[in-house]
């Protein structure tokens, strides 16, 4: 019986103890028409070693790949200490921290962790995490609203990444909120003179730095504006940009609330999670901040100690008048975004950022020096990610690359029909020249024979040649 | 010592900073950091020690025994997170093609096809990100059903007194009324007290069952048709599936809508508090609304289902495939466990639980609800004991610290005072079980003899109890160096 370690002869006795003749009985307060037959749908039980050799058949089968996509997960180092140390039983496999005294570990993590946080983004408060980079947007827009009491119209720029708007409107919509998208301008950025026709009234505006495009926001003139309005601004960070770019807390008179997907301190791209959104604040605000708060106290002897605090914000006290239904956080993927924090250090983080930045740089130069391609935006300053027009089919472009072993990017047609031949391509600080190189030649062979002869001689995936 | 307590200005971890190209940026000045940075400048060692020290001040599975009860801390497989963690899997992009996902798709498709099966639902999706975001889901499907109907009248969703906090909060999220409904002395709910309720605002009723005082709900099928018949759904809360899987199946309890907590019944890691995962099963009504992602298959291919397909889909809940690797690890413990495994992990489970309430009961721990089976838990209440000595439910459970285990839900459900609610999980043995019921014997005795030493306890951890108040009134959330005051 896998993991169950009861003998025979320790079932019996057990029984025994209960007064019961077998373990069936002890369901007998179950009406016998609700107990269901063998199931039919499980397979049967695998060894350990079954189980590795078909996982370890699944991780391989698909090859691996030179990737170039970002748009909202990122591809960067993890040291090797950070998962070791997160894995360790007793990070990985304690609960929540409610009883205090046997939790300081997690405890005083999570509060070095709001400590890194809070400074990262340039805001006064930080709670624990929350589930990823969209559900915290979610419910950055909801405390946005609580907070300001007179408004439910939030304004989203069309800069945001279009998976977050989809996760904002399943989240926030129920609660008659309003999203209004403001235009993006023809320089990939937010359309401000819209902006300034849609401001007044509103109860927020979410500003993306950097946006969806990769392009620099005017983030300091966004907040500017959004406070004459009286709106609250939400700032929306990359958290390995806020090493190198001004972060929330440094735009204009500073945001209000700061919330992004915490992905690239440590966690692994793992098709998409588990990640973890992070939400900092300005101090007034924390109480209606959802999510695990830990603060720092003493015990009875006057040592230093850390515990869950503001805990009446929450579900288990406050039940339908909480903040939010949040019951957890992220614990484990914070564990490991903590200790790569301290791992890379402000001069680490920073170079991380810097090279991310270059090593795009250096991609866009030599991808736009390909006769067919050019930079969308070319005035606009971009941090890790720049948008492309090509000229040739994009899916067709990609397809192609995939056969070479190369992820050139993600292509823009899908979300925003102005984009048909858009793509957005991301180089971060794992890509080297030869990397860089690699795509180029592989790009410029494939869209030199698109361009020349349309449609493409290649039909399906099984067709590798080209 | 904090981490930062450690820093040294100018200390540089050479092996992690990546080279770079040398290139100008354009980035105007205004947009870039003015503020230092705060972050602990130490070398691998030092931060490697501090965290592995951090670590051994906590409880967790892999230490102690945790009946935490509703939490079911049962032991998390090595194999799950060894094999989650193959690089093949770690370095997908989410937004990488299908074609470069195969072996991923089908871990996630098999598994749907697993809980389809263990739940008796017709569709799962595996995307909410937690038990409190598969509620969501749930509680939105419900509400999108009745909008799709034209039946916009319904705003109230039902509950039972002694729901998860989740319940209520996540119904007041969907923008509902929340409804509490009464239970009645033998745990049950007061079918009375929901017929009163229950009528043409009723979008649906939120049960757990077994519930939360440790008893399955023996007129369940008799709630499920008059909420029905009021034209209402029913919500299965599955954070107890534990005692029920492979036993019963909510489907055939009568229920529209379902989520499950992995990270309880399919043993992923609760991690200091997440990441879990949620996943969502509903019958064929609700259908149309699961939340996407949602994993497809034909003639072997495996591709994602999208709104593009599933117009009436309540939406996505996470920017891309919701807690993946948390599913990898709940894959590879459903095939681990198999078939016929199951229905022993209730079994035993149950076993475990009634084993302790009986062995408890015997010392002079009092049953909150007499006469009832345990579940995979129960609850004790201790309202005598502090009655006769003064001690509570918090004090046993520090004391129980001192003993090395870690200590049972307490004072949840609010409704049953001075309340423990147990749950020692199928993975405990006997042995395990027998030196919890010696400790809770002791603690028993020190009640009685010197409760000084319950009311000032723990005394052997690394912090006695600490200050809450000053916690939450003088807050201290960040570090801020020295010289300067914190905010």
């Amino acid at each position: 019986m896998p993991f169950i370690p009861h003998t025979p002869a320790d079932t019996a006795a057990m029984l025994e103890a209960i007064g019961a003749r077998s373990v069936d009985e002890l369901f007998d307060e179950i009406p016998e028409a609700l107990r269901c037959g063998p199931l039919t749908h499980v397979p049967s039980a695998l060894t350990e070693q079954q189980i590795s050799r078909l996982m370890q058949e699944r991780a391989t089968a698909d090859g691996t790949f030179l990737n170039f996509i970002g748009a909202g997960a990122y591809e960067h180092h993890i040291p090797a200490a950070v998962w070791e140390i997160a894995t360790r039983g007793e990070f990985y496999t304690a609960y929540t921290p409610y009883q205090a005294e046997a939790s300081q570990g997690t405890l005083q993590l999570l509060y070095e962790f709001q400590t890194m946080i809070a400074s990262l983004t340039g805001m006064d408060v930080s709670n624990a995490s929350l589930y990823d980079g969209s559900s915290a947007l979610a419910e950055a827009v909801l405390m946005a609203v609580r907070l300001h009491g007179n408004s439910r119209r939030v304004l989203m720029p069309e800069t945001v990444h279009p998976l977050y708007r989809q996760v904002v409107e399943a989240i926030v919509t129920a609660q008659s909120i309003v999203l209004e998208t403001v235009p993006a301008g023809e320089d990939g950025r937010t359309d401000m003179d819209a902006l300034r026709k849609q401001l007044p009234g509103a109860a927020a505006l979410v500003i993306p730095q950097p946006n969806f495009f990769g392009c620099l926001e005017d983030a300091p003139e966004m907040v500017q504006l959004a406070q004459e309005a009286q709106a609250l601004t939400i700032g929306l960070v990359n958290p390995i940009a806020c090493a190198l770019l001004a972060p929330p807390g440094e735009w204009g008179p500073g945001c209000d609330i700061a919330v992004g997907e915490g992905q690239s301190l440590g966690a692994p791209l793992s098709s998409g999670g588990p990640y973890f959104g992070f939400m900092a604040c300005k101090r007034p605000h924390v109480r209606q901040m959802p999510g695990r708060i830990v603060g720092r106290t003493v015990d009875a002897e006057g040592r230093d100690a850390f515990t869950l605090t503001l805990q009446a914000r929450e579900q288990h006290i406050r039940r339908s008048k909480a903040t939010s239904n949040i019951c957890t956080n992220q614990g484990l993927l914070v564990t490991a975004a903590t200790i790569h924090m301290a791992l890379l250090g402000p001069a680490g983080l920073r170079q991380v950022a810097l090279a991310s930045h270059a090593h795009t740089k250096r991609l866009v130069a030599r991808l736009t020096a390909i006769a067919g391609i050019r930079l969308a935006y070319p005035n606009t300053p971009f941090f890790h990610e720049a948008v492309l027009r090509i000229d040739a089919p994009v899916p067709d472009v990609l397809r192609a690359l995939e056969a070479q072993g190369i992820l050139g990017g993600y292509a823009l047609s899908e979300a925003f029909a102005a984009l048909a031949d858009g793509l957005l391509v991301c180089a971060t600080e794992t890509k080297t020249e030869a990397d860089i190189e690699r795509y180029a030649e592989q790009l410029e062979r494939i869209v030199s024979k698109r361009r020349m002869e349309p449609p493409c001689a290649y039909k399906d995936n099984n067709q590798r040649s080209l | 010592m904090l981490i930062f307590d450690r820093s040294q200005p100018g200390r540089v971890n050479a092996a992690q900073m990546p080279p770079a190209m040398d290139l100008p940026s354009d980035i105007p000045e205004a947009l870039l950091r003015r503020q230092p940075l705060v972050l602990p400048e130490v070398s691998e060692l030092q931060a490697v020690r501090h965290y592995t020290r951090l670590s051994q001040r906590n409880f967790s599975i892999d230490t102690h025994f945790y009946p935490l009860g509703s939490c079911t801390m049962k032991y998390n497989p090595r194999a799950s997170n060894a094999l989650a963690m193959l690089p093949g899997f770690l370095n997908r992009h989410p937004l990488a093609p299908e074609s470069t996902g195969q072996g991923f798709l089908a871990c996630l498709f098999e598994l749907q096809e697993i809980l389809k099966d263990v739940t008796g639902m017709r569709g799962v999706s595996l995307t909410p990100m937690a038990g409190a975001q598969g509620e969501f889901a749930g509680v939105a499907m419900i509400r999108a059903y009745h909008k799709a109907r034209g039946d916009e009248a319904r705003d109230e969703i039902l509950i039972p007194k002694a729901a998860h906090g989740t319940n209520p909060a996540t119904a007041a999220m969907c923008g509902y009324r929340v409804h509490e409904i009464d239970v009645k002395p033998d745990g049950d709910i007061d079918l009375a007290a929901l017929d009163a309720a229950i009528g043409p605002r009723t979008a649906g009723l939120m049960l757990t069952n077994p519930s939360t005082l440790g008893v399955f709900d023996r007129h369940i099928l008799d709630i499920a048709q008059r909420v029905h018949k009021a034209g209402g759904l029913l919500y299965y809360d599955g954070a107890n599936l534990n005692a029920i899987l492979g036993q019963v199946k909510p489907g055939d309890m009568g229920f529209d809508v379902i989520h499950l907590n992995l990270h309880k019944t399919f043993s992923t890691p609760h991690g200091g508090g997440g990441p879990g995962a949620g996943p969502v099963g509903v019958s064929e009504r609700l259908l149309p609304f699961l939340p996407v992602p949602i994993v497809g298959e034909s003639r072997g291919h495996y591709y994602w289902i999208t709104e593009k397909t599933r117009p009436q889909s309540i939406g996505r809940l996470s920017t891309f495939m919701g807690n993946a690797g948390v599913l990898l690890r709940a894959y590879v413990y459903a095939r681990l466990i198999g078939r016929e495994g199951m229905p022993r992990i209730a079994q035993y489970a149950v076993l475990n639980a009634n084993y302790l309430l009986r062995k408890l009961a015997a010392l002079g721990f009092e049953p909150a609800y007499k006469g009832r089976r345990a579940t995979h838990e129960f609850l004790l209440t201790l309202k005598n004991l502090k009655d006769a000595t003064s001690v509570t439910a918090m004090d046993v459970a520090k004391r129980l610290l001192d003993k090395g285990y870690h200590a049972p839900t307490v004072y949840f459900p609010l409704m049953v005072p001075e309340c423990f609610l147990i749950e020692p999980t199928e993975t405990e043995g006997l042995d395990e079980l027998d030196g919890f019921i010696a400790a809770m014997a002791e603690i028993l005795l020190e009640a009685r003899t010197s409760p000084d030493v319950l009311k000032g306890a723990p005394h052997t951890l690394p912090v006695r109890r600490l200050d809450e108040v000053r916690a939450a009134r003088e807050l201290n959330l960040t570090w801020t160096p020295p010289h300067k005051t914190h905010s």
